[in-house]
């Protein structure tokens, strides 16, 4: 209980002071609700709306959900090729790194035409922001495997396979929670940027419909939720990660 | 005129242009304990790589009672210096390991069989508890019962003590010796610890520095079981000196 609410406690300090500020600035500049509400504007508008933001929530969440999925499908098919074979490794990761600078705004639209309004350019889309770092964490984390334990096995006579599997798979581990933790901050934000490209639901369409109609308040709302969508998210990959590799955390706690 | 279990005969490595091993020739009987002493980068632990097939040999003969080492059927179990004990598997399923992925047994037989080494190696009420919440000594157990769990006819201890205290690797030592009396593996073991080659071994070699080969061969008739206090008289503390000496004149020459 100590514990959660040292954890808790300062963030939730800081967010405070600056809702506070924007609360402050917002009332006494007297900017306009158009332009920028106070916070306590932005919550009561959103609390009012609520059963709609929600229902653009959750598409929004089950976009990004499953383009995780596939991502870490394709993340860890590829990685395992990538580790297996340094020819491999040198011909494809100068063409995933490039796959990495085409801008969002430009590929959404595109991925939109290719495979229309539906689940699939989104799912897309979320699976190419996320699989990168994915990638990158999992490749290092096959590095970082003893060079003795991979000896031993080889002594022992097993095949690369086996020595894959016992191994290079288990060492790679919390640098694939490294990379999924990074990923997962941008897997909301590509969600939403399928949907402004175009989609019949989701916090996009929710954000550029409030946009259209000039409530500055709900989008600010639904960016809030974005934030807390995405917060929810990271902290589960530490759920995640205690209850898969709880080894690790332990480990550490034990060196240290 | 009985062969040796392990016959090297004429071997040599090197690695670029640094000759580590020239004409170097030893052999091991079958259940006797054999140590090779000799300073650090004197080429003893690539003996150990050459014999545990992670290095090839540029040249020479490998003889396994008396016939050339068939390479699919490796009779090593090797045992790095550094436990390399997995932090996600238990202790036993640690061991396990080693008659999972040497033995071809089915995990449940390589655990059950785990289960039946831990009394031997002390390690009787850790089975499932994980590596990291073991001292460095028993993690060493550990790494030692994963490696006789593989089955294999030949240990090859490359200085399984040396990361250890002083005072945990004396009992480990003297640990190990208690066991050797009962197991009689056949051992090879790589140390620069004088000591515990004369402690431990039936016949010591000592390699002088890179490339010098092997610059004395000593039997170590001490009887079983060995103590502390054996090591106090006056035989043992001949045969340390002689091989102490051999040791400093090899770095000297």
């Amino acid at each position: 209980m100590r514990r959660t609410l040292r954890i808790v406690l300062p963030p939730l300090l800081v967010v405070g002071l600056l809702g506070v500020v924007w609360e402050v600035y917002a009332r006494v500049g007297n900017l306009g609700d158009e332009l920028l509400p106070p916070l306590s504007r932005v919550l009561s508008a959103g609390w009012d709306d609520r059963a709609s933001l929600w229902a653009s929530t959750q598409p929004t969440l089950r976009e990004v959900l499953l383009g995780f999925a596939v991502s870490m499908v394709f993340a860890f098919a590829i990685s395992i090729l990538l580790d297996a074979s340094g020819l491999a490794r040198r011909s494809v990761m100068p063409v995933l790194i490039g796959s990495q600078t085409i801008p969002l705004v430009v590929l959404a639209p595109l991925v939109v035409i290719w495979f229309g309004f539906g689940l699939t350019p989104k799912i897309l889309l979320v699976a190419l922001v996320t699989f990168f770092p994915i990638v990158v964490g999992l490749l290092d984390g096959y590095a970082s495997s003893e060079r003795d334990a991979v000896t031993l096995l080889r002594t022992m006579g097993a095949s690369w396979p086996t020595v894959f599997r016992l191994v290079r798979l288990p060492s790679a581990l919390p640098g694939f929670f490294t990379g999924l933790r990074i990923a997962i901050t941008y897997a909301v934000v590509a969600a939403i940027f399928a949907e402004y490209a175009g989609a019949e639901t989701g916090l996009g369409v929710y954000i550029q419909g409030a946009d259209n109609s000039f409530r500055t308040d709900l989008v600010l709302a639904a960016v809030l939720v974005t934030a807390v969508l995405t917060l929810a998210l990271y902290a589960a990959t530490f759920i995640v990660q205690r209850l898969t590799i709880p080894w690790y955390t332990d480990a550490r706690k034990v060196n240290q | 005129m009985s062969t040796s279990a392990i016959d090297v005969r004429g071997l040599r490595k090197a690695f670029g242009d640094l000759q580590v091993l020239d004409d170097l020739s030893l052999h091991v009987e079958r259940g006797e304990f054999v140590s090779i002493l000799g300073p650090s980068g004197c080429g003893k632990s690539t003996i150990l790589s050459v014999l545990n097939g992670t290095e090839p040999a540029d040249s020479g003969e490998l003889l396994l009672d008396g016939e050339p080492l068939n390479r699919m059927q490796s009779p090593f179990a090797w045992m790095p210096q550094h436990d390399v004990l997995f932090p996600w598997r238990t202790v036993e399923q640690n061991v396990a390991l080693g008659g999972e992925v040497a033995g071809g047994l089915s995990k449940r037989e390589a655990l059950a069989q785990a289960r039946a080494l831990l009394p031997t190696f002390g390690l009787d009420e850790f089975g499932a508890t994980r590596p990291y919440q073991l001292s460095g000594g028993m993690r060493q157990r550990a790494a030692f019962a994963r490696t006789v769990a593989q089955g294999r006819d030949i240990l090859l201890l490359d200085e399984p003590f040396g990361a250890l205290d002083a005072l945990t690797r004396t009992e480990l030592q003297l640990w190990l010796e208690q066991i050797w009396g009962r197991e009689r593996w056949t051992v090879v073991l790589i140390t620069h610890d004088v000591r515990e080659a004369v402690l431990l071994s039936d016949r010591v070699y000592v390699l002088g520095p890179r490339a010098t080969g092997i610059t004395l061969e000593l039997e170590i008739p001490l009887p079983r079981p060995r103590s502390l206090e054996l090591l106090g008289n006056a035989d043992a503390a001949a045969l340390e000196r002689e091989l102490l000496q051999a040791l400093h004149a090899g770095r000297t020459a």
